[in-house]
């Protein structure tokens, strides 16, 4: 029973000190690039970096909390996808740019919808549904768009998502996301809809018990990441001035590593989101540093790759380590006192 | 302390003086243990007693501090559970880790089946030694058939073989029986006195005291990690063992009050889910205790799901102090005042991983917010309020209530559910698992609630605890209420007899 309760104990202590672990890494990667890296440190250079790192922010924010309860949603980058490509087949129609919008981001709450459906109606694994609404959502947007760019959307709103304020690091989009970012870390760490989703995350049927409605819970985050994704679509086709079908492929990776990166259990029930979004701008941070120093695109895609790794195995291993260290003490001769002998075991 | 008969055989297994620490918690003090061949012998102590820390040591998990494990007379070291199984030391745990798809003789076998040419398994020559094995204990258990599916008894049957394969001369149980019905129970100490007059000897952990009574001959109590005594059975009642293990006279372990029953609390009427149970019917009043008996099995568990909403009910309804509940609603129902302290609390009772404070927070989310945000004060008040009322014993309310021994945890529980008031508070096995101590708090606090008038239906396989609780006994046999039996008319013999479907309704 002590050793248990001394392994949990030094779990947690473990699982509280990652975040805060990637906190110091992302300010660490930053002050090293400042120093180091040619061309970095510029305000053109720093706008560059967030606005790039936005729409993996952005659908980090939901996907933070879909993966505290439990779930995740892969399809996230298609939902983009397929944003942008009815943005641009509606504007080619001749719509008003301010009725798209909304129509885009109604298409991503049905997106949603019919993952949170499949999962919690059907009782279907969210990883399995979503890979496969991600490869529909994909096509569909092919469909709809066929392999044409847009490009040719209002200055105005081209403007707004690809620029800065004035001569400033800040591109004006940051500040809609700061404001989203605001709502989402009280929403999580703040109120009761929060508080259901780790109890959800860290024993599913416990917080059932508890008069939690899980499934109702878990179809509004699906819900909401669908929601985020098209706008992300949105966002992402008006920053590079470009609505294809393909546009943010691959983006599911980079928010899930970044996320688990941050310290949020793949198990659920655990983590921050002020951790999450750590790991969100430490992985935009290498991205842009790695651009900086020419490694290909695809080179890119294998660091995140192993990040996502490292991110899933790091808090285990430590864990692992900490409990065996842990099993260790406890069967060994005597408290961990200077004048307990050591023994050779 | 020495044996009965000096003559007789010398202990295979003994501590003497042990005593070890876990960082400033002494865990055991001085403690000795002599265990002889042929013999059941009793650990008795409330949970924390250090119980589980001595059966670590027995089994070479841990290593004393001070003192000496002695086997056969000789002072040993086990630097490591394997140690100890080579000596011939085997722990049967409460709760067997089989692997349920291979057979019962390759989970007795794995990882060292007889071989043939080429390094094969011998298929053959291993069923036929877990045959043996069976024979030896009197048991019929195909050792071809796959664990899967296999009744908690069967598989700590299997463990046991298990064991015998290792030579085992000295076979620990740690809580066997915590699980297990009553023809179970019968079936596994056939088994211990199988073992027993084949000259193992046996340490034997249960908090259930009329299984220590019958099947072992001495006991060893432990009170906080000291030792108290280690005495012969005979003589003693069971009233001497628990003023070892707790030190005092406890007060009564079923402090039932009479309360004038009020209005209806609870109806619930020819409530159906189709093939679990049928056309169950019953009111509990405020005031009232109702017990639901039964076998495990028998649809009781089932029917409190139902009515709290965890599951739906095809058809019948539920009311709440007049109110019709929503069908399959957990939510509507806590709104209407009803509370389910569940049958297993650390899957269903608690969040493990979350702290005692969000645990009973869990059911205030709805009343400990201000302006839609988490009110920390209110909720660490209310957490604290219920925790200190209940008298759960913890470090700091932040804790995580996996460090919390069971009999606490389950106060977490109760304490969880008793602050959203309940006008009807069901509780499924509420004590199980739990100390003889805590067992006595958490029937004085039902006996409690009772008189302020909340309802309280109480599900228990614990026989003596529906006798000595319930104003009125319902009986569930097959998925039906086979007997409503008035307090003054409940027996063991009417409630059995109606709950193994020998008796008309």
């Amino acid at each position: 029973m002590a050793d248990t309760s001394l392994a949990r104990a030094v779990r947690w202590s473990a699982s509280m000190r990652w975040d805060t672990a990637v906190g110091a890494l992302l300010i660490v990667v930053l002050l090293l690039s400042f120093s180091f890296v040619d061309g970095f440190g510029n305000a053109l250079n720093l706008s560059f970096l967030i606005g790039n790192t936005l729409p993996i922010a952005l659908i980090a924010l939901p996907m933070t909390m879909l993966v505290v309860s439990g779930e995740i949603d892969l399809s996230v980058a298609s939902t983009a996808g397929l944003s942008g490509a009815v943005m641009g087949a509606l504007w080619n129609q001749g719509m008003a740019i301010e009725a798209i919008i909304p129509v885009c981001l109604l298409l991503g709450v049905v997106c949603g919808l019919v993952n949170g459906l499949l999962v919690t109606r059907l009782g279907l694994p969210s990883l399995a549904v979503t890979i496969g609404t991600m490869a529909a959502y994909r096509g569909i947007a092919q469909i709809v768009l066929g392999s044409d760019a847009v490009t040719d959307f209002p200055a105005r709103y081209l403007d707004f998502a690809a620029g800065r304020i004035g001569d400033t690091f800040v591109p004006y989009a940051f500040l809609p996301f700061l404001v989203l970012l605001a709502i989402a870390v009280v929403a999580l760490h703040a109120t009761p809809f929060g508080r259901r989703l780790f109890a959800i995350g860290a024993s599913e049927e416990a917080a059932r018990f508890a008069g939690v409605r899980v499934k109702r819970q878990k179809l509004v985050l699906f819900v909401l990441t669908g929601l985020m994704a098209s706008l992300t679509g949105v966002f992402w086709a008006l920053h590079y001035a470009s609505a294809r079908y393909d546009n943010a492929t691959g983006l599911e990776l980079s928010v899930v590593a970044a996320v688990l990166l941050g310290g949020i259990d793949f198990d659920g029930g655990k983590g921050t989101l002020g951790g999450a979004i750590a790991g969100v701008f430490l992985l935009g941070s290498l991205q842009n540093v790695m651009s900086l120093l020419n490694v290909s695109a695809q080179s890119q895609i294998v660091v995140t790759g192993v990040l996502l790794v490292v991110s899933v195995l790091g808090p285990r291993v430590g864990r692992q380590i900490s409990v065996a260290r842990a099993g260790r003490r406890a069967a060994s001769a005597g408290p961990p006192a200077p004048e307990a002998p050591t023994p050779a075991a | 302390m020495t044996h009965p008969s000096d003559t007789g055989p010398a202990p295979v297994l003994a501590l003497r003086d042990v005593s070890k620490s876990f960082g400033a918690v002494r865990a055991l003090r001085d403690v000795s243990l002599e265990l002889f061949p042929g013999e059941v012998h009793a650990l008795a102590g409330e949970n924390g007693a250090g119980k589980s820390t001595l059966i670590k040591t027995l089994a070479g998990v841990h290593r004393p501090d001070a003192g000496q494990v002695l086997l056969d007379g000789e002072p040993t070291v086990f630097h490591g559970p394997a140690d100890a199984r080579d000596a011939g030391i085997a722990v049967i745990y409460q709760e067997p880790t089989l692997f349920p798809d291979l057979s019962i003789a390759e989970n007795i076998y794995m990882g060292r089946q007889p071989k043939r040419a080429l390094g094969r398994i011998d298929h053959k020559a291993t069923y036929a030694a877990t045959l043996e094995l069976m024979r030896r204990l009197g048991v019929g258990l195909d050792p071809g058939r796959p664990a899967r599916g296999l009744s908690i008894a069967d598989q700590q049957i299997v463990e046991i073989a298990k064991a015998l394969s290792f030579d085992a001369r000295v076979l620990v149980m740690d809580e066997p029986t915590a699980a297990l019905t009553g023809s179970e129970v019968a079936r596994l100490f056939g088994v211990v006195r199988t073992l027993r007059d084949q000259g193992a000897a046996v340490l034997f952990i249960s908090h259930r005291l009329e299984e220590i009574f019958e099947i072992c001959r001495r006991v060893t109590t432990l009170r906080d990690g000291a030792f108290v005594s280690s005495e012969p059975l005979a003589g003693m009642t069971e009233d001497d063992l628990v003023r070892r293990m707790v030190g005092r006279d406890l007060a009564e372990l079923y402090p039932k009050q009479e309360v004038e029953a009020g209005a209806v609390a609870l109806s619930v009427r020819r409530l159906t889910r189709e093939g679990v149970f049928t056309d169950v019917s019953f009111e509990v009043r405020r005031g009232e205790i109702v017990g639901l008996a039964g076998l495990v099995g028998a649809g009781r568990t089932e029917v409190a799901r139902a009515v709290f909403g965890i599951d739906r009910w095809d058809a019948g309804e539920v009311e709440v102090d007049g109110k019709a509940l929503t069908n399959g609603a957990p939510s509507t129902a806590m709104a209407a005042g009803l509370a389910l302290v569940p049958e297993d609390r650390r899957a269903q009772g608690l969040v493990m991983d979350m702290s005692i404070e969000r645990n009973i927070g869990l059911t205030g989310l709805r009343t400990t917010v201000k302006a839609g945000l988490m009110d920390r004060g209110a909720e660490r008040s209310r957490s604290l309020d219920w925790a200190v009322k209940l008298q759960v014993k913890y470090a700091r309310i932040a804790d995580t209530v996996s460090t919390l021994s069971g009999g606490n945890q389950q106060k977490v529980v109760l304490a969880k559910w008793l602050a959203t008031g309940p006008k009807v508070l069901i509780v499924d096995e509420p004590t199980r698992g739990i100390d003889v101590g805590t067992k006595a708090e958490v029937h004085r606090l039902l006996s409690q609630l009772a008189a302020d008038g909340v309802a309280v239906l109480m599900i228990s396989s614990d026989l003596p605890e529906i006798l000595g609780m319930a104003d009125r006994v319902l009986v569930m046999h097959e998925g039906r209420v086979t007997a409503a039996i008035p307090r003054a008319d409940a027996t063991e013999e009417t409630v059995m007899a109606a709950a193994t479907g020998r008796a008309a309704a």
